[in-house]
């Protein structure tokens, strides 16, 4: 039987931050309030997403300092500790993304020579550094114009209207179109994580003499460029774009794969060489 | 290996070229696109709100505001004794304003001017400033917010028609201030008076409540945003008679201040002595 540790976490904190996002506006609750854009915690502290602070920055308005630090400390936490967690662990997006991926594999569309290939997984690099310039240009947090993220999200809390259309169009994209499509290659706030926690502590360890070669993480994985020393090395997936899902440790059956801490995983490195 | 290095070379520019050349294309697309979705004019926004163009630069679209209006403790239905929907909503696919920004429509649920104005401190972003709605003495004032202006359309309104109707009159929070009643003779009955309704914009807040109040099929008052229900005389009309206009005008030199129309194009004598299209 496989193993859906990891893949059950990430549903109950997804789900579970939803609830209380949507409790607050329900039945004001007061645990954690507002949206992704912007939020409080508990009442007091503030929580920002540094990209949609960076949008309004680039339109020219001085923002207020609770979204500064809220910004900040968000910054702080997946640069520390969580490097793009955000994208699997909090964005429910990712469960629409993750349907649409596991329908593929059903349906054997990825067998199939029908995987475009027409998106680079560095478009987003190029969209997140648009999507500023666009913010400055326009005078609106360009990227919240559109964002599935937070349509989705306040869909979820204040009622969806037509904007579940784009939900809709999130899915098809990533089942017809281009595997991992939003996620992987086009979501330029994913890109804004993928550079903020490059260096954080929290990393999948690869035991090579474990492997068995069976290849089902890089089946799984979202990202799967960054599973490039798979029965080669045994060292941590540094990657930034590695979004710490841990598919691949519930997939593994050999046990080569788990989640350890940066820098101890490269001390390991080092004794063994 | 000369050739080779400069077939990468090439490869690179062609490359470099291409991502550029797709980034301004998406550019075009992603900045017309939300030019036209910020476009919305006619949109009311919550009290203390910035002016519209600078309130869409700073707005995050966290829904603190719309969370706090709508779990206010007031928000409570008197007769079932269960919560009201709130007054401002954060703007969906559909409705064809910024997705994600808070307004309200007056008609549906009108801004109930709270005393403690919950919606407008938790802002984060300072899309809602809280100076613009406090007094003099440091407290929040909500009469000081301007959310847009009542206008009246007299040929719907009944009590231009002379039937007896105070509705919008009696719902203003303001009331005898923002809307009064003035009386007119009934010169088709003879022996009856008109109450008609004026709107006072140095007052009104843009609440709403009298749109709400309106008892006829579509409200025959209603909010508009201020900047669409306003129009400016021009610094070369001052008030002669008011001192404080006169103020306005200040030591500039009269000579100097000119409002430039369409209308100024031509001469008085033009005016009168030739058909002037304009």
């Amino acid at each position: 039987m496989k193993k859906i540790k990891y893949l059950l976490l990430r549903r109950f904190t997804q789900i579970g931050l939803l609830v209380l996002y949507f409790g607050a506006n329900a039945y004001g609750w007061n645990i954690l309030k507002g949206t992704f854009g912007s939020s409080v915690l508990f009442g007091v502290i503030p929580l920002a997403d540094p990209y949609t602070t960076l949008q309004v920055l680039a339109t020219g308005f001085v923002i207020g300092s609770d979204v500064l630090l809220g910004a900040a400390i968000i910054t702080l936490f997946y640069f520390v500790i969580g490097g793009r967690a955000f994208c699997s662990w909090v964005c429910p997006i990712n469960m629409v993304t993750d349907l649409a991926n596991w329908l593929r594999r059903v349906l054997k569309l990825d067998k199939e020579e029908v995987n475009y290939r027409f998106l680079k997984r560095s478009v987003r690099y190029w969209l997140m550094v648009l999507g500023l310039i666009v913010s400055a240009v326009v005078g609106v947090a360009a990227f919240e114009v559109l964002s599935p993220i937070t349509i989705m999200q306040r869909g979820i809390i204040f009622g969806f209207g037509a904007g579940i259309s784009v939900v809709i169009a999130i899915f098809l994209f990533d089942l017809f179109g281009v595997k991992n499509g939003w996620c992987g290659h086009v979501c330029p706030l994913g890109a804004a994580y993928s550079l903020i926690g490059q260096k954080s502590l929290i990393r999948v360890k690869h035991d090579h003499d474990a492997c068995t070669a069976c290849m089902e993480c890089k089946v799984v994985c979202p990202e799967n460029q960054v599973l490039w020393m798979i029965n080669k090395e045994s060292v941590s997936v540094t990657d930034g774009e590695c979004t710490n899902c841990g598919r691949c440790i519930d997939v593994c059956g050999d046990n080569a794969l788990e989640f350890g801490i940066r820098a101890m995983a490269q001390k390991q490195k080092e004794a063994t060489a | 290996m000369a050739k080779s290095s400069d077939n990468s070379r090439r490869k690179f520019m062609a490359t470099t070229l291409q991502s550029v050349g797709l980034t301004a294309f998406a550019g075009v697309l992603w900045s017309g696109y939300s030019a036209e979705a910020k476009a919305a004019k006619l949109v009311l926004r919550p009290p203390g709100a910035l002016p519209e163009e600078d309130f869409l630069k700073a707005c995050i679209k966290c829904g603190l505001c719309a969370e706090a209006c709508v779990n206010r403790d007031t928000n409570v239905d008197k007769e079932t004794g269960k919560q009201r929907p709130g007054t401002l909503k954060m703007a969906k696919g559909g409705d064809h304003k910024l997705v994600g920004t808070p307004f309200f429509t007056p008609r549906d649920v009108p801004c109930y001017m709270c005393d403690d104005i919950p919606c407008v401190p938790v802002c984060p972003s300072g899309a809602l400033s809280e100076a613009s709605v406090t007094d003099e003495k440091g407290e929040l004032d909500i009469k000081k917010a301007r959310m847009g202006l009542a206008v009246v359309h007299k040929e719907s309104c009944v009590a231009f028609w002379g039937l007896q109707c105070d509705a919008c009159y009696r719902a203003c929070p303001l009331m005898d201030e923002a809307i009064s009643l003035e009386y007119q003779k009934n010169d088709r009955t003879g022996k009856h008076a008109f109450l008609l309704p004026v709107v006072h914009s140095d007052v009104c807040t843009g609440c709403g409540l009298c749109e709400k109040a309106c008892v006829t099929e579509k409200a025959a008052i209603f909010v508009l945003p201020t900047d669409y229900a306003t129009g400016k005389a021009g610094d070369h009309y001052v008030k002669g008679w008011d001192k404080k206009d006169q103020l306005r005008v200040g030591d500039r030199d009269m000579d100097k201040i000119e409002t430039k129309t369409k209308r100024s194009e031509e001469t008085p004598v033009d005016y009168l002595n030739k058909e002037i299209a304009y």
